[in-house]
């Protein structure tokens, strides 16, 4: 398969600029088709998860979906899509476990329980339950890439989020490169990530290799930017005006938008294909695509509702992300 | 004869297993087993309330709307506030749009594939492009993977799969439904722009909060969100409606399989503020008789649950705690009973409570159905009756978008504003696309107390109850006929017309606190 750059950095969403997709074997010939049968397979597994991920997976566009799956890669396991349920479903991840093979991406979706094996379970195997943290270490082993899909997989997420009584994490849920402790894992955090951000990354690997990275060993492509700097609202900001209530005009910042503290790109590239956005829809940014969500070293998303903003602006509120660090936007 | 465990239940939300007693060739006994388990209330406890609304969407990644509307509910009544006008039909246009999201999903992507044959491509001869390209797909698939390392996934996703002679045979219906599938992956796509037009995103919308939304509703917006429902429209009544009667027409076993009678309603849409009128009504029905819904009633017993607490308490009393490896129990989930009786809730649960309420439209759309099958109302209890059910609330649904588009005020505040207190209780109920779903609020210091969701896949999947009676999935199970242990296809076709969301149904921890009593309304 290949692609000239242009056209391989719209595949990306590089752009933000709707394009259409060439779509590269449709106007093929056979031999292409045959080479699409030599697509890349996909392993992708749900751990502790709320499916919220592969949701919005599906609202992929240009290429959509369904040509994803039957053009780009091979989608050999993934519960909520499938044909094969209970053993015909199974056989497929014990397909490859039993033969090693190393042919495919393991994708993990959802954090991974360590407390009890039986909190996540898929599949049986010889008359016993296999927990996700079963599947993903033997999968894991011979994985020629791996993947965190969302911030569970990433970073934990709320499975793995702090009850305040001090009482621990009820299931002892971790990401996926806490769990696989010196692999390289790349992560595609957010809750839910954009399924440009998905597919881009994953064709990126494919087709080009692993892409550049930041810290978090997030697609610098993606993560690079504050949300802030890229903000609908960021003329608001420069010009003082703030939303005293949701619903108002101006900077969300007074109400506890964190997207000062976050880095994605959806302010430019919008949910859906559409028009909006978490901080043009007048909510704000949640900070989703960061280590510190939902937890924010217990300054919860929304506390400063009520704030004044000279006192939401002390450094003890603020969260520490490196970009503030990387001589940030701060000042807009 | 055989016991059968199915694990994993596929092509639903989330971890299940079901495992199933075969008897001459029909099922005696079956047990619903969830497989997950994530402790989010104990998470949510010491927070800021307003948290709430969002945190409470990552319990389900299929529907977070309804849960992002119960917990605003549930905050508002904390606050003693009511939301406005603009805020209650923004909320119901979001919900709307996520209903038809989730419906068509459950047909076409999770449900469709236990009937429709999809090597039936390799016979097409038609000239249409797109099919062709699939079945070039297909046949290429098959052929360069053959005695690879690869064989077994030739056709992943969709294959490999249960085998056996008991799909649609023939092919013009098999291609019409493969077509429905690929055309059906971007009509729900375009129903999350509409959900994202209000919501900011989708799924996860950011703007549901205490008092409304915070999108305005702009001449922009509306725009945006009424571009795709013709077309939605077209879909559900032209190609949805009818590859519905058509799986009914081929498997017309399934109106006596799968039966269930008893149903519970909190009532879909709001049509006032009050949380009074409802566009499908509150209620409890047992067979055709229907009742007035009494909350009081709602109990959750944890006998057969991985649980080491009480049982049988009202959802805020509980002082549940999760149980690895607790003797006797088989599940994660609880099971909520209605004056100790096991409840279905879900769109046929809606349709038959809103049919026996008297409702106009909902008693049209029926009787239409029924008449092209020659059945009467008892047919509707029944796997295919939950296929129709949520056929028909699409339709009603689309159909009824506009007129709530037309009663916003344009440019008027998307919502009421609050103060948190220092102390509240406060409870919100909505119609999830799979059921009653309550969440419950106790707030102390301004912040989050104790948090409670009894949500729609317990009570349908849950266990059997401290009386050992079944859960309504487990007594829906009893008699299917299972015509090859190896490939129990029907079981998986009744369980799956429940739309089991199970992300939903087990994340349920009870803090150790008293909440106190409730009134609803």
């Amino acid at each position: 398969m290949s692609f000239n750059r242009r056209d391989f950095l719209k595949l990306m969403g590089g752009t933000a600029a709707a394009f259409t997709f060439p779509s590269v074997l449709l106007q093929g010939c056979k031999k292409a088709l045959e080479k699409a049968a030599d697509r890349t397979a996909v392993i992708w597994l749900q751990g502790q998860s709320c499916s919220g991920c592969s949701v919005s997976l599906l609202n992929k566009i240009e290429p959509n979906i369904a040509t994803v799956i039957t053009e780009f890669i091979s989608l050999n396991f993934h519960q909520t899509v499938m044909g094969g349920t209970g053993d015909a479903a199974i056989s497929v991840l014990e397909d490859a476990v039993e033969k090693n093979r190393k042919d495919f991406v393991l994708i993990l979706e959802g954090s991974i329980p360590t407390k009890s094996a039986e909190y996540c379970t898929i599949g049986e195997v010889n008359g016993r339950r296999v927990g996700v943290s079963e599947w993903v270490t033997k999968l894991s082993a011979n994985a020629k890439a791996i993947v965190a899909v969302g911030t569970c997989a990433t970073y934990g997420g709320v499975p793995a989020a702090e009850p305040r009584d001090g009482s621990g994490n009820p299931t002892g849920a971790v990401s996926l490169s806490q769990f696989v402790k010196g692999k390289t894992v790349l992560n595609i955090p957010g809750c839910p990530p954009h399924p440009d951000w998905i597919v881009g990354t994953l064709l990126h690997v494919l087709l080009k290799g692993m892409p550049e990275r930041d810290e978090y060993n997030r697609p610098l492509l993606y993560y690079g930017k504050t949300v802030h700097e890229q903000c609908e609202r960021l003329s608001d900001y420069k010009a003082g005006r703030f939303a005293k209530h949701w619903g108002d005009e101006g900077c969300l910042y007074n109400l506890g938008c964190l997207g000062m503290d976050s880095c994605c790109d959806i302010p430019v590239r919008k949910w859906v294909g559409g028009n909006n956005s978490c901080t043009g829809c007048g909510g704000g940014c949640i900070g989703c695509t960061e280590d510190v969500f939902p937890d924010y070293g217990k300054r919860g998303i929304f506390k400063h509702l009520t704030a004044q903003r000279a006192k939401f602006i002390k450094p003890e509120h603020r969260v520490p992300v490196y970009n503030l660090r990387n001589g940030g936007v701060i000042n807009g | 004869m055989a016991k059968v465990l199915i694990d994993p239940i596929t092509r639903i939300e989330g971890h299940l297993s079901i495992e199933i007693d075969v008897q001459n060739g029909k099922v005696a006994d079956a047990w619903s087993i969830g497989d997950m388990f994530r402790g989010f209330e104990r998470i949510f406890v010491g927070r800021n309330p307003l948290d709430a609304n969002q945190l409470t969407q990552r319990i389900c990644g299929v529907c977070p709307i309804s849960h992002g509307i119960a917990s605003s509910k549930c905050l508002e009544s904390a606050f003693g506030i009511k939301p406005n006008d603009n805020g209650r039909i923004l909320r119901n246009l979001m919900l709307a749009a996520n209903y038809l999201h989730s419906h068509l999903i459950h047909f076409y992507h999770l449900a469709a594939l236990d009937y429709v044959d999809i090597t039936a491509l390799l016979k097409y001869t038609g000239g249409d492009s797109k099919i062709n390209n699939l079945k070039a797909w297909v046949e290429s698939e098959v052929k360069v993977k053959k005695g690879r390392i690869d064989s077994l996934t030739a056709g992943a996703p969709f294959l490999p799969r249960y085998e056996g002679n008991f799909y649609i045979k023939d092919v013009d219906t098999n291609i019409d439904a493969i077509a429905g599938y690929v055309k059906a992956l971007e009509m729900r796509m375009k129903a999350h722009k509409m959900v994202a037009a209000i919501g900011g995103r989708s799924p996860h919308a950011i703007g549901l909060v205490a008092g409304g939304v915070t999108q305005v509703p702009t001449r922009a917006m509306i725009r945006e969100y009424k571009k795709y429902i013709g077309e939605l429209e077209k879909f559900i009544n032209n190609v949805y409606m009818n590859h519905v009667i058509a799986v009914a027409k081929t498997f017309g076993d399934y109106f006596k399989i799968g039966s269930f009678t008893n149903f519970l309603s909190y009532g879909l849409f709001d049509l006032d503020n009050e949380d009074k009128k409802f566009f499908l009504q509150r209620g409890v029905a047992y067979g055709t008789k229907v009742e007035p819904f009494d909350h009081t009633k709602i109990r959750e017993q944890v006998r057969f649950g991985r649980y080491s607490s009480g049982s049988n308490l009202y959802p805020h009393d509980g002082q549940t705690q999760a149980q690895p490896g607790k003797g006797g129990a088989y599940t994660w989930l609880k099971a909520p009973r209605y004056d100790n009786i096991p409840l279905e809730v879900g769109p046929l649960a809606r349709v038959v409570i809103s049919y026996l309420s008297g409702n106009e439209s909902v008693k049209r759309e029926v009787d239409g159905l029924l008449k092209i099958f020659n059945a009467d109302i008892s047919a509707v209890f029944s796997t295919l009756g939950r296929h129709a059910a949520r056929a028909i609330e699409a339709k009603l649904i689309v159909a009824a978008m506009p007129e709530w588009i037309d009663e916003l005020e344009v440019n008027g505040k998307p919502r009421n504003t609050f103060e948190i207190p220092n102390e509240g209780k406060g409870m919100g109920l909505v119609e999830a696309s799979r059921g009653a779903l309550g969440h419950w609020i106790v707030v102390k210091d301004k912040k989050i107390a104790n948090y409670q969701a009894v949500v729609p896949t317990t009570w349908f999947c849950g266990p059997r109850g401290d009386d050992g009676v079944k859960g309504p999935v487990e007594q829906a199970l009893i008699g299917t006929p299972i015509s090859d242990p190896k490939n129990p296809i029907e079981a998986a076709r009744v369980v799956r017309s429940f739309d089991p969301c199970i992300a939903c149904a087990v994340h349920v921890v009870e803090g150790d606190k008293e909440i106190g009593t409730f009134r609803v309304c």
